[in-house]
């Protein structure tokens, strides 16, 4: 599965408290209704915490989620 | 739904239906759509509308007798619309007349005797559909010459004679027609059509023809008995039976079906022209209607259609169509195999209120089409899980052992009436509840229990049958504890759903029960304009509606009804959980029945109130005024939001077994003595969204436990994230104090992240 790109932000200026780690974006699966996808997300390189930024959610994702429920 | 049903669905909406001018005209032109196209100046579009539907429109449009001006509903306000008048303005003044192509030749040849006005448009149609046609006949002229000389120039025949030409029609002409050439010449062609004026089926010596195929009992020969020369337009129908009969006959198809609309018939479109002002038709000058006076007559044109409910419902504007349109749809959402369901908002936005159905004048029910499309996804496991799952958690949390309640009266052990106000007004305004409690202890004998919980309505609403079931089912269980009493319900739509789901209980209302008693209550002094809003679940329920209009008289409060008010009334946005399915939707809705109040809102359901007063609209509910709180002005007060509604239920049963029942408070949850604080954003997001108080405080908890969370290395915000069930909620915050914390942003998403992929 190739890896979605929807993110060009930097979202560098967060950091993982417990890792102390600045995020990089990194590919993180997603799933919806039995609907899987592999998306660049920013994670935490070490322990792998993802951030799913507000405008994600609400926007594209939201969409995604609307189009899987109606199917 | 099956095809057949939809059918019958279908039938109910007359929206399709042709206008009165169309049905009642012999050709059917659409004098509608001229009058529309002629009234926004486009007179070629308009000419276009007469050229697709008449033969030889020079000439019919010149001739028409506008039969169908009596029939016109604008006859009883004002006069019919001259639609002759306007077709021959269109013929007189168009720029433009739109080509006429004739289909491919169809290789079969026709013979038409006669050439008077049922020949020529025999002749016009069966050439345009690619028949060779051959017209024998005295003279090609002979309909102008008998009939028309009056009304048409030699000039203007000619030419439509001329597109006959180009139609593969020819003339043979300096022909007697009589039974003799007709039989002889028959052998030629492939079928024949007789024109009526030339030689009537009594001259052929054959039976009568049938009336409404003009079928002969010889094979292929069409023919018509004697006529007078009346009608111009019903001699060229006549012609055009003909034309259509032969044209199936040589494919063999059936000569009769579907042709029970070819004359003039009885349309069923509805239109109401009660608010209609009455407008005088534009004199004809002797040279006909100018532009202006044309667009002007035209202006007056009703543009006939039903749209009862469509223009009486904010939810049926909203999707653009009519029943008849959403029934298709609705078919279709539920026969999708694979692929989008499109439907699934037009379904789950209806109110279920009941209003479409009152004012459609034939009972067209939407709330009947999307209950039973509701349950049928629910059934097939496609039902958008969000579409409902916030009002279910809403009604989980009324039941759950933090708000419900079910109780005799104090000292007492047993209940002849038990007080149900329902979740939503607990949620409103819970010291409402308490006072009117407190009064219908104070005034009732044979002990008044308590029964603090949901009525099951929203489960009913989203089509969840079992869900609703299972609701009851532990409803009945409370109401038999208390050894069966009369439930004295204060919700309209608890009434609904507990007279559905709980048959053989006796509900009665609060306001029954009020106005039997009102002496015991305090009389309002202060005078005020006030609005009367019915709840949509109040419409068949009459007694109730009564109830409450005499509780308002005997309270000497005066009130007026909107226009749309009893069993008319309009819902608030609620109905149908249209607040949870779509909500901007629901938004408008509110506003709309906001508008429609001329005065400060008086209700007697909760979510009326408060969608109302959500929406802007100053509104009180009944009880602001029978126990008020002593706050200034009930009818400003703010409807309590999400998180404040469910603390509202929480905080009422705290204080009952408090102060009535003397008895301890169940213990609150750990994670609710997280403080948290909100920017005037975040507070405003957490409505937006729909996210509780309790999501923030549990995602919170969550963090502390795990310790997980990501922080702003610019802001020093951090953020984290829980999914408690079926939905991920991020807060962003900065914590202020130990366990206190100041929240920025909220957000939340219903996909799972599984996690990384190496």
């Amino acid at each position: 599965m190739s890896t979605l790109k929807v993110l060009n932000e930097d979202f560098s200026s967060w950091k993982c408290s417990v890792c102390n780690e600045a995020l990089k974006p990194a590919p993180v699966e997603l799933e919806y209704l039995d609907s899987v996808f592999n998306v660049e997300l920013p994670s935490c390189p070490k322990c792998g915490l993802v951030l799913i930024p507000e405008d994600l959610a609400l926007g594209k994702m939201g969409e995604v989620e609307r189009l899987l429920e109606d199917k | 739904m099956d095809q057949k049903n939809l059918r019958i669905w279908e039938a109910r909406c007359t929206q399709e239906e042709p206008p009165k001018c169309k049905a009642k005209c012999p050709l059917h032109v659409d004098g509608r759509e001229l009058c529309r196209l002629l009234a926004a100046g486009q007179v070629d579009k308009a000419w276009a509308v007469l050229c697709k539907t008449m033969p030889f429109p020079g000439i019919t449009a010149r001739i028409c007798d506008g039969i169908c001006q009596k029939d016109c509903l604008r006859e009883k306000v004002g006069g019919g619309i001259k639609v002759a008048a306007l077709e021959q303005f269109c013929a007189e003044n168009a720029k433009r007349t739109p080509p006429v192509r004739a289909l491919p030749d169809k290789g079969k040849k026709i013979a038409v005797f006669g050439a008077f006005l049922p020949g020529l448009a025999a002749a016009w149609d069966l050439g345009k559909k690619g028949f060779s046609v051959t017209v024998f006949c005295d003279n090609k002229f002979e309909a102008l010459e008998s009939q028309l000389n009056k009304t048409i120039t030699k000039n203007i025949f000619e030419k439509e004679l001329s597109q006959l030409g180009k139609m593969n029609v020819s003339f043979e002409e300096n022909c007697l027609i009589n039974a003799e050439l007709v039989f002889n010449t028959q052998k030629d062609f492939d079928a024949i059509f007789v024109d009526p004026l030339s030689c009537p089926s009594e001259q052929l010596g054959i039976a009568p023809p049938d009336a409404a195929t003009l079928q002969t009992e010889k094979e292929n020969l069409f023919a018509s008995v004697g006529l007078s020369i009346g009608s111009p337009v019903s001699l060229i129908a006549i012609g055009r039976k003909g034309a259509l009969s032969i044209e199936r006959a040589m494919q063999n198809a059936s000569l009769t079906a579907g042709r029970d609309r070819d004359n003039p018939f009885e349309t069923r479109l509805y239109t109401n022209i009660s608010n209609v002002q009455t407008v005088p038709p534009v004199e004809i000058p002797e040279n006909g209607y100018s532009q202006e006076q044309a667009k002007k007559e035209a202006g007056r044109c009703l543009l006939c259609e039903c749209m009862e409910c469509v223009n009486n419902c904010v939810y049926l504007e909203e999707f653009k169509k009519y029943p008849k349109a959403y029934a298709r749809q609705i078919y279709n959402n539920a026969s999708i195999v694979m692929g989008t369901r499109q439907a699934n908002n037009l379904i789950n936005s209806c109110m279920l209120c009941g209003l479409c159905e009152e004012v459609c004048p034939d009972n067209f029910s939407m709330k009947d089409l999307c209950l039973e499309a509701r349950q049928d996804l629910v059934e097939k496991g496609h039902m958008p899980p969000s579409a409902h799952e916030f009002a279910f958690r809403d009604m989980e949390f009324a039941d759950s052992s933090s708000c419900s309640l079910v109780k005799h009266e104090k000292g007492l052990k047993k209940s002849r009436q038990v007080f149900f106000p329902g979740c939503q007004l607990t949620a409103s305004d819970p010291g409402a509840v308490e006072r009117s409690y407190k009064h219908l202890c104070s005034t009732l004998e044979g002990g008044t229990g308590l029964m603090l919980r949901c009525c099951g309505a929203p489960a009913d609403w989203a089509g969840q049958k079992d869900m609703f079931n299972r609701k009851m089912e532990s409803l009945e269980r409370d109401w038999i504890s208390l050894g069966r009493p009369i439930i004295i319900a204060a919700c309209p739509s608890c009434i609904e759903s507990l007279r559905k789901g709980l048959p053989e209980a006796e509900i009665r209302s609060l306001w029954s029960d009020l106005a039997s008693g009102h002496k015991e209550l305090q009389q309002v002094t202060e005078a005020r304009k006030l609005s009367l809003q019915d709840p949509c679940s109040a419409r068949h329920n009459h007694e109730l509606m009564a109830d409450v209009r005499n509780l308002l008289s005997s309270m000497e409060i005066s009130f007026n009804e909107p226009e749309l008010s009893g069993a008319m009334t309009e819902c608030c946005g609620f109905g149908g959980l249209l607040a949870s399915a779509n909500e901007p939707l629901s938004v408008k809705v509110a506003e709309r029945r906001g508008e429609k109040l001329s005065d400060d809102g008086i209700t007697y359901c909760a979510m009326c109130r408060d969608l109302l007063a959500k929406a802007g609209k100053r509104c009180m509910h009944i009880l602001d005024i029978i126990f008020p709180s002593g706050i200034a002005d009930a009818a400003a007060r703010p409807a309590p939001g999400y998180s404040e509604r469910r603390e509202n239920r929480v905080r009422l049963k705290e204080n009952l077994l408090k102060e009535l029942w003397y008895e301890g408070i169940p213990p609150r949850n750990d994670y609710e003595s997280i403080l948290i604080e909100f920017t005037d954003e975040a507070h405003k997001l957490m409505e937006e969204r729909r996210i509780l108080l309790s999501d923030v405080q549990k995602t919170i908890q969550a963090a502390q436990d795990s310790g997980k969370e990501l922080e702003n290395i610019e802001t020093g915000h951090k953020l984290v994230h829980f999914r408690p069930v079926t939905v991920t909620y991020w807060v962003e915050y900065e914590k202020s104090e130990i366990n206190k914390y100041l929240v920025h942003r909220v957000w939340s998403h219903r996909m799972r992240i599984l996690g990384g992929v190496s």
